[in-house]
């Protein structure tokens, strides 16, 4: 467990959010690397190969901000790192808003990119919130993507 | 007791939330969805494959025969898909 544990930030919000604001946080922590993710809604469902007008995003309120704070939590334990910011947004968003935020500092840039990586898997396939993805006026709930959970056999080591 | 309905389930039940008089023969999750099978077949669609479906009691990820009890929060969705 790193011996600053302190920083963490959680934030389920509508608002979009500023990642150089949000960086300068996890850079005042006397850190030495800050990897920051930031998700972004795409214009087209490859899979479908639709158009996407618009996306709506759910969530569990209470149980998202617990399973996203036992995933840090969980990150701390191994790696040492020195700040974990994670934002989500839900409500109403169009193509190419910014849909979620992790950032992660750390001492030296392993950590960090490593840190960061586990937060968004597990983010991925535990926190609860839903898409329903609009397009021709027609309302789709997205499908949960199996290699979501492929992508977790690397960190159960 | 609170059920709390997401998603595609919510829409199909028509109501994010019901309160619950949990009848004292019903231990657990699974009794529960018995239950429910029982009072209303437009539960049957979504229990049918409960596979499909992930359950949290208290606003924790829990296994279909977890015990419940009327104080409890209990909450039926599809796998999650933010991010």
């Amino acid at each position: 467990m790193s011996k600053n544990p302190t920083m963490i930030k959680i934030k389920i919000q509508d608002e979009d959010f500023d990642i150089s604001e949000e960086t300068k946080i996890l850079h005042q922590n006397n850190t030495g690397a800050i990897v920051n993710f930031v998700g972004v809604v795409r214009g087209h469902d490859e899979k479908n190969n639709q158009i996407i007008n618009s996306m709506t995003l759910e969530h569990y309120p209470g149980m998202t901000e617990a399973e996203i704070e036992k995933i840090i939590v969980d990150s701390y334990k191994r790696w040492e790192l020195t700040g974990v910011t994670v934002i989500h947004r839900v409500g109403e968003l169009k193509p190419s808003d910014q849909i979620v935020f992790v950032g992660v500092s750390s001492k030296h840039r392993q950590n960090a990119f490593d840190g960061c990586n586990f937060i968004m898997d597990w983010l991925k396939t535990k926190a609860p919130f839903w898409k329903l993805e609009e397009n021709n006026n027609k309302k789709n709930w997205v499908n949960f993507n199996q290699s979501d959970n492929q992508a977790l056999k690397k960190w159960k080591k | 007791m609170v059920i709390k309905y997401f998603s595609w389930i919510k829409e199909h039940i028509g109501k994010s939330e019901e309160q619950l008089e949990l009848p004292r023969h019903i231990n657990n999750v699974n009794e529960l969805i018995n239950y429910l099978n029982e009072i209303d077949e437009k539960y049957n669609l979504i229990f049918e494959k409960k596979e499909l479906i992930k359950v949290a009691v208290n606003k924790t990820y829990s296994s279909f025969d977890t015990s419940i009890s009327n104080i409890d929060e209990i909450a039926f969705f599809p796998p999650v898909t933010g991010g």
